[in-house]
Parts: structure tokens; sequence; C-alpha cells
């Protein structure tokens, strides 16, 4: 399709509008390339990002349409850029979508980026409000979420390290999280053959007596597993407590300030949560300063962590109440652990959001 | 004329043969066996089209072809529902599994959750994702992403998957078997839950294609046919 005359005015001057604001706000306009190196998103997404982001080959070299702005606007930053910085940008993004899916493959983006790691809160609530101004006078509905908080309980567990890192390894993932979860808290071991043999020293004899040698994962990181899967045979499963705690955590559902209560309440018993529960208050706090009416403003502890994935920490979305099943109409969030990952461990905190002008001007009722 | 679409050669095109003629439609081809052309007999109206039978998919998607008979793994990979291709029979041969396979010397890994544990320590160590070899890219990716696998990337291998292992282009496979023979002889082993896919030889109908005066007829005589 293509656009002229009215529709395409006014989506420019609805993409003007926010880009004005975000001007306004003090960022840098940015306009990365449309072809994004596959390997990066590879590298951070799994090959899952393939379902999603359109692939472009020349040759045995692969190239990914923009499936968003945030990556490569982070790696702008990352390479050099002066903190505290302000990014924004505008233009197409493409997603693939399933079969028979009626979501559009193309769509505009504009957005907002914020790398300042001196105050979190602050900093969360600027973009939520430079959001939510723009989002005034339209029926949308709102809601809130913090991924930190299921990482502090996890990392609040009493169990291995391993364990831990098997979760957190998981977290964006529910559905295995949850197996896994299921796991750790029964007692015992599923190879229990294999771990007894090894316990009797046998682990190099078994492995002779399996078959030969193929292949570049080597004799010694089979055993290393082995190694970890003997300890992993000894700890005790998770606490009752801890397993509820975290389906607590997940099962909140009210205003912020609401949830704030009942986090309060869960961390009198539960130390590891603290920090998060009062890195929560803060930005309560943060966001009320800013004007954002925090009596109401909608919390659920599962949002965000299925289709959000390396976002860490506070996450919004505007939705259309009127068909809750389409896509965001604005969304953001703290995604220190995208940083992170592409820093190879050298993280910035970083949080941003991002409006569809498209969508918002369907919600007026605009053609475009 | 209706078309029919079977595979133009092999263990494939005689079973199918086989399986038309025990419904009392006769397919042959034409006396030189080299041209890829046939008849049918034992019902008026339907015309042999001799394909690939990795290209029918496409043919039946498309409409070029009302019904045709293929492995139930290409439908299953190469196409989606919208494409409005449909089962009609599963014809009892060409079977054949979808599996994920890995060395026999793996003693640590025995189903999906700990080839992803295994894939989380190969990225540690090697600083690149665990690589698994195979032409079926979207079946395994979406039985991947549905067993929660992560830190993997995928190959492509268009043949002797079962060889990239030693040939060390890739850690683990995801490849069809029959009997199993070449996964053992490549040293290989199916994990317990990596079972992807049960394929066999399946005939399908074009939702696509169009059906002009007497096809119609022609589709309703042969299905009470077979």
């Amino acid at each position: 399709m293509s656009r002229a005359g009215a529709g395409l005015a006014a989506l420019e001057a609805e993409t003007e509008r926010c880009m004005a604001a975000f001007a306004a706000a003090g960022a840098e306009r940015v306009a990365p390339a449309v072809l994004q190196p596959a390997e990066t998103l590879l590298d951070l997404y799994g090959e899952d990002i393939r379902a999603r982001a359109f692939v472009v080959k020349d040759g045995l070299r692969e190239a990914m349409l923009r499936p968003d702005f945030t990556v490569p606007v982070v790696e702008r930053h990352m390479a050099g850029g002066a903190e505290p910085a302000r990014y924004c940008y505008a233009g197409p993004v493409w997603r693939r979508q399933a079969a028979g899916s009626a979501r559009a493959t193309e769509f505009q983006q504009t957005g907002f980026e914020l790398f300042d790691g001196r105050d979190r809160a602050a900093a969360d609530a600027e973009v939520f409000a430079l959001i939510s101004a723009l989002m005034e006078g339209l029926p949308v509905s709102v809601s809130t979420g913090d991924t930190g908080l299921l990482r502090a309980v996890v990392a609040g567990l009493e169990t291995s390290t391993a364990r831990k890192a098997a979760l957190m390894r998981h977290i964006w993932r529910p559905a295995r999280f949850s197996r896994l979860v299921a796991r750790y808290s029964a007692p015992g071991s599923e190879k229990a053959e294999l771990i007894a043999a090894a316990k009797a020293g046998r682990a190099e004899a078994v492995m002779a007596e399996a078959g030969k040698a193929v292949g570049l994962r080597s004799k010694a990181e089979i055993l290393a597993r082995v190694a970890r899967l003997v300890e992993d045979a000894d700890v005790p499963p998770l606490a009752a407590e801890d397993v509820a705690l975290m389906d607590a955590v997940l099962g909140l559902k009210g205003s912020v300030v609401e949830a704030h209560r009942v986090l309060e309440g869960l961390a009198a018993d539960a130390a590891a949560l603290r920090p998060a529960v009062e890195r929560f208050a803060r930005r309560i706090e943060a966001l009320a300063t800013r004007g954002a009416d925090v009596e109401a403003l909608a919390f659920e502890g599962a949002f965000g962590r299925t289709t959000l994935e390396y976002y860490d920490g506070f996450v919004f979305g505007f939705f259309d109440p009127a068909s809750p099943e389409t896509p965001s109409i604005a969304s953001g969030g703290r995604y220190d652990a995208l940083t992170e990952a592409l820093g190879r461990g050298r993280g910035i905190p970083a949080v941003g959001g991002i409006i569809r002008p498209e969508a918002v001007l369907a919600l007026r009722g605009v053609p475009c | 004329m209706l078309k029919l679409g079977v595979p133009s050669k092999g263990r494939l095109q005689a079973d199918t043969f086989g399986w038309f003629a025990e419904r009392g439609v006769v397919l042959e081809r034409m006396s030189d066996g080299r041209e890829y052309a046939g008849a049918v007999k034992g019902i008026d109206g339907v015309e042999l089209v001799l394909l690939s039978a990795g290209e029918i998919p496409r043919e039946l998607a498309a409409g070029r072809i009302h019904l045709g008979v293929t492995g139930l793994d290409l439908v299953a990979e190469y196409l989606s529902p919208a494409d409005g291709v449909t089962e009609v029979a599963r014809m009892g041969f060409g079977q054949a599994d979808l599996i994920v396979a890995v060395p026999k010397i793996w003693i640590d890994v025995e189903t999906m959750d700990d080839l992803d544990a295994a894939a989380a320590a190969f990225r540690a160590v090697h600083g690149q994702r665990l690589r698994v070899a195979t032409k079926y890219h979207r079946l395994v990716r979406e039985f991947f992403r549905d067993k929660g696998v992560a830190d993997y990337q995928l190959v492509d291998s268009q043949g002797a998957t079962e060889g990239t292992v030693k040939n060390r282009t890739a850690e683990a496979v995801a490849d069809i078997t029959s009997t199993g023979t070449t996964l053992e002889a490549n040293h290989l082993k199916v994990l317990a839950d990596g079972l992807i896919l049960p394929s066999q030889a399946t005939l399908f109908v074009s939702d696509r294609a169009k059906w002009p005066d007497g096809t119609d007829q022609t589709f309703r005589s042969l299905m009470k046919q077979i």
C-alpha cells in the first residue's frame, strides 16, 4: 500500500507532534539504518527473532529489516555517547506476523530513549510522563508492571546459584519458568542412574560406553555438566513459601499504590524483596511528582513478562480498551539487561518508550 | 481436468501408484520412464502431474494442482493453515519422524530441557550458540520455542545432516528418520521428548484451485473410490 494526500498529512502531523514533544524534552534525533546486522539481533533474542523480523539475504550474509529502533539506538549510545543522554526517532519498523494474522507487517514507530543512571525512579517517571502526556485525550487504558520484582525474588531464593541462574535465564519464558519451578520444588532428581554412576566415579566409563566422541562439545564439557547434575541432586527443594511468594508477586493486581501496600507486606517476610519494593516506592513518588494519578494507575504483576523481552524493571503499555487483543498504542520500559547483553556485561541504565502514530490516528477515527 | 500431483520418482512414487491401484485408480507413467508424463485409468477426468515431492506443497498452495501426494513434514514446514491446503488421507507409507538428535556420548542430555541446559553452558564456553543442523527451519524453531530452548542457532543442511556433527558444523541435528540406522551410524541418539512431527505420505487437496465444470464431480467420484 502507499499513502498520499490527507492520510499522509495526518500521519506526518501525528509523528511531528510526538517528535516535537521528545525534542522539547531534550532528545537528539537519530535515524538508524533500515538494514540491521542479523547477528546482533540473533545473539540477543535467539532464533525466535526470525519469526518476528524479516530476514534479507545477500549471499551468505544476513540482515534484518529493523524490528525496532531500541537496539541500534543503544548501540550508537554505547559506542561513545555521553551521559545523561536523550534520543528520539521516527520511522517504519517491520515485523513478521503469524500466518493468517491481520496485524500490520510494516508500521510507524516514534520513540524516546533515556540513558541516565543517576536516578532510575526519576528516569522511569520522566519517560512514562512524556508518553502519557502524548496519550492525553485518547480513549486508552494504561497498565504497568515491574519485572524487577520477580527477578528480586529469584535472586533471593534459598537455592543453588545454578538454579537461580537457570530461573533468571528463563524469566521471560513463563511456561518454561513454571516447569523449572515445578522441578526445583520436587525432591530427588531425574537422572538417578547417571548420578549414582558419577558418584561412584564411573562417569567417564559410562561416557566411553555410550558412544564415540563426535562434535565440538568436548568430553570435559559433558563431564562438567554431569558434575553439575550431581551437585543439583543434593540441592533441597524450593521452600513452599518461596514458590508462594513468586505466585503472589506475579498475581498482583490493582493500582500501583495498592500493589505497593501488598508488596510491603510480602517484603516483611522476604528480605530479598525489600530493595525492589523500595525502588517501587521511589518510583511511585517520582510518578506522582510528574503528575501521574498513582491511586488510579493500574499495576499487574505479570505485565510485560511475555512480549517485552529484556525489559527488566518498570514496564508500561497503553491499550485500546475496546479491543484489548490488538497491540499496544504505546509502550515502554526499563531495559538495563539489554544494554548489558549488547555491552557484553557493561550495562548502562536505560529506559524508553514508543508510540505507534497509526494506532493513535485509528483511535481518533482519522484515516491514514 | 482434475490435476493430481504425485512424486516424480522413487519409492514414494511407486507406493503412491500402489495405493491408488488398490483403490481401482491406475496411475501409469509413459512407456519411456524418463518422460515426466503419465496417464490415469479407472476414472475419467483426472490428469497426472509428476512433480518433485518438495514442490507439491507450493503447487497446491498456488492452486495449480487440485490434489497432491507429498510428505506431511513438507506441508507442515512450508505451508500454514492460511495457505488453504487440507489433508484428505494419510496413506500409510513413507513413514518418517522429524526428530532432534544429539551425540550418544552426551550422557547428560536425554531431554529437550537437558539440551537447553547444555546450550547455555556451550554458549558460555564457546561464545557462540549451540548449532542445530536442519532443513526444517520453521518446524524446528517452533518446537524449540514451545519447549523453551534458548541459546541455540539453526544452521541450514539440505542433505547428509547426520554428518554435520562429525564435521563440526553443528552440535545437534533435527532431521527425518525412519529406521534410525543413519543416526546410529553417525553416533547420534534421539532425545526422549525430541519427536517434532511423525510424518507419512499424505494426499492433500487445494482450496485455492479453481474447479471448472466437471472437476467437482470428478473429485467427488474419486473421493468415493479412495
